[in-house]
């Protein structure tokens, strides 16, 4: 449900305490020992062992480094399908030739789950960059290409009309006037599949790779050192985060022009 | 050479596996720069005649030719101002009606030339890097007649350009056509239900008949217009005034309510 601004802008202390209230119901269940230490650390530790992480490198890097070598082939991978599949999904919700031969194949592909091309990957790239590109490719992919067919789908048919009356060809009608009126949706869509490729990287680097946060995460759970894993998976999230908020501000700043109605 | 042929153009709409007729049988010439107002019943299917020859619609039988070619897809030949305007929300003023000069591939300082003079001519000068939703509508629709005339089309189309406009806008807005389509005559094929609109503008109107859409009635008004110097007001209120403009309206009227009626008798 959607409010406007005035009336949920005070109501950030429940914000607040929805965090107090995890942390102290983490502090109070490790402090009470529910769980053996070495399974469910203190909160403090963790923080402390987030802080160490930061300059003492574990698995052959320190956090950062791991959090950079990720974050690379998230933006390879992520890159990489934003640049096939937006093109690809306007020119699907143009050409209806297109649309018929891609969309049948696509339907199969997108229920493969990102994790489940890790095998693949792997027989193909082992460990190396390719792998875990592949499978975040796989993971952001798809919501790259629906919400660019969409948005073309949906697109006021007279701004299309005009332009073919003022003699646009195919190509242009695409570029110039469906990829601007899809922009809303396309950007929502880069949003999610951003999520999505975030994702999937971790899940392939559980697997296919020899540094990265998802390789640290599996090098604390063999050593069983709980506050590694979740210093890692604090990290994992904050990243999420930082690149949601970088893309809502670049949705925001390409959305200036339409603000208000223009019917 | 423009000329608009319609030859026995028919348009059958499907729907739930029946037929309804929308054009039946329409068969009128628009001669070459002349000013052809439609008018008729909403549904009568008017807007379509005029989507037929922009290329954005087909008839179901018969032909529309356009300087003796059959209309297959839209050209910038044929330039549409549209009810709604349809500038492109993303494109400042200027960008919008260096649009279709781009397609055109003009040289840059020619596409200048060509948008200033548009720009000066329907009274947007110092609105250039606007975008149209920072403009009223009697604007955002001078920006849209810019687009089509700057293209300098042989045929311009116009599907109720002023409907969406207040009375006072739409008036200024009936003055500056005339001028420019004085200055600078094209064929014109212009949609409208206003009959003082039709009267004031076109050479001739053609009154449509309630759906399914025939030509009832055509009547030629430049004869009337140019033997009583309509032309030499410059006020849309002078002319309407004049005895000759009232007597064809009152005839279009007449010929209008008929169809009307015929509407209302089949609700």
């Amino acid at each position: 449900m959607k409010r406007d601004a005035d009336s949920t802008a005070g109501l950030w202390p429940l914000s607040v305490a929805g965090l107090a209230a995890f942390f102290g119901i983490w502090w109070l269940a490790a402090g009470l020992h529910l769980a053996p230490p070495q399974f469910l650390p203190m909160p403090q530790e963790v923080l402390r062992t987030f802080a160490g992480l930061l300059h003492e490198p574990f698995a052959g890097y320190t956090l950062g480094q791991h959090l950079w070598s990720s974050f690379l082939r998230f933006a390879m991978g992520f890159l990489l399908a934003a640049a096939i599949g937006v093109p690809l999904g306007l020119l699907m919700g143009w050409f209806e030739w297109l649309d018929r031969i891609v969309t049948p194949l696509f339907e199969c592909v997108r229920y493969v789950a990102p994790i489940a091309w890790v095998p693949f990957a792997a027989l193909w790239f082992g460990t190396g960059i390719g792998g875990p590109v592949l499978i975040i490719f796989a993971g952001a992919f798809p919501a790259c290409v629906v919400n660019a067919y969409r948005g073309a789908k949906y697109v006021e048919p007279r701004l299309v009309e005009a332009a073919q009356t003022l003699g646009a060809s195919s190509l242009r009608i695409v570029a110039q006037v469906l990829l601007p009126a899809a922009l809303p949706s396309i950007v929502a869509g880069l949003r999610v599949s951003a999520g999505l490729g975030w994702m999937s990287l971790i899940g392939a680097e559980l697997i296919v790779a020899s540094s990265g946060i998802g390789y640290m995460l599996v090098k604390g759970q063999s050593n069983i050192d709980t506050a590694i894993v979740m210093s890692g998976m604090i990290a994992i999230g904050l990243v999420g985060v930082a690149i949601d908020v970088l893309l809502r501000r670049a949705e925001s700043r390409l959305m200036r022009y339409r603000h208000p109605s223009h019917s | 050479m423009s000329n608009i042929v319609f030859e026995s153009v028919s348009r059958v709409f499907r729907r739930d596996g029946r037929d309804f007729p929308t054009l039946d049988g329409i068969s009128l010439e628009i001669a070459d720069k002349e000013f052809v107002a439609v008018v008729g019943p909403s549904g009568c299917g008017k807007t379509t005649c005029m989507r037929m020859v922009a290329g954005l619609e087909f008839p179901s039988s018969g032909e529309v030719r356009v300087a003796g070619q059959p209309v297959r897809k839209p050209s910038a030949e044929r330039a549409v101002v549209f009810q709604q305007f349809a500038l492109f929300p993303w494109k400042s003023v200027w960008d919008n009606i260096d649009f279709g000069l781009r397609v055109k591939s003009l040289p840059a300082s020619r596409r200048r030339e060509i948008i200033e003079h548009y720009i000066g001519l329907m009274n947007l000068k110092g609105y250039e890097s606007a975008y149209p939703h920072q403009l009223s509508g009697g604007m955002q629709q001078r920006v849209a007649i810019a687009r089509a005339y700057a293209l300098d089309p042989q045929v311009l189309l116009m599907d109720e350009p002023f409907g969406a406009l207040d009375a006072q806008t739409r008036v200024v807005m009936q003055e500056e056509l005339v001028k420019l389509a004085r200055i600078n005559p094209r064929t014109v094929m212009f949609i409208t239900h206003a009959v003082d609109e039709s009267v004031y503008l076109a050479d001739r109107v053609v009154i449509m008949t309630s759906r399914p859409g025939r030509v009832k009635e055509i009547v030629d008004v430049k004869p009337t217009r140019e033997r009583e110097g309509w032309d030499k007001y410059p006020k849309i209120e002078d002319v309407m005034d004049l005895p000759s403009f009232t007597n064809l309206r009152t005839h279009i009227w007449r010929s209008l309510r008929e169809e009307h009626g015929h509407v209302e008798k089949r609700a």
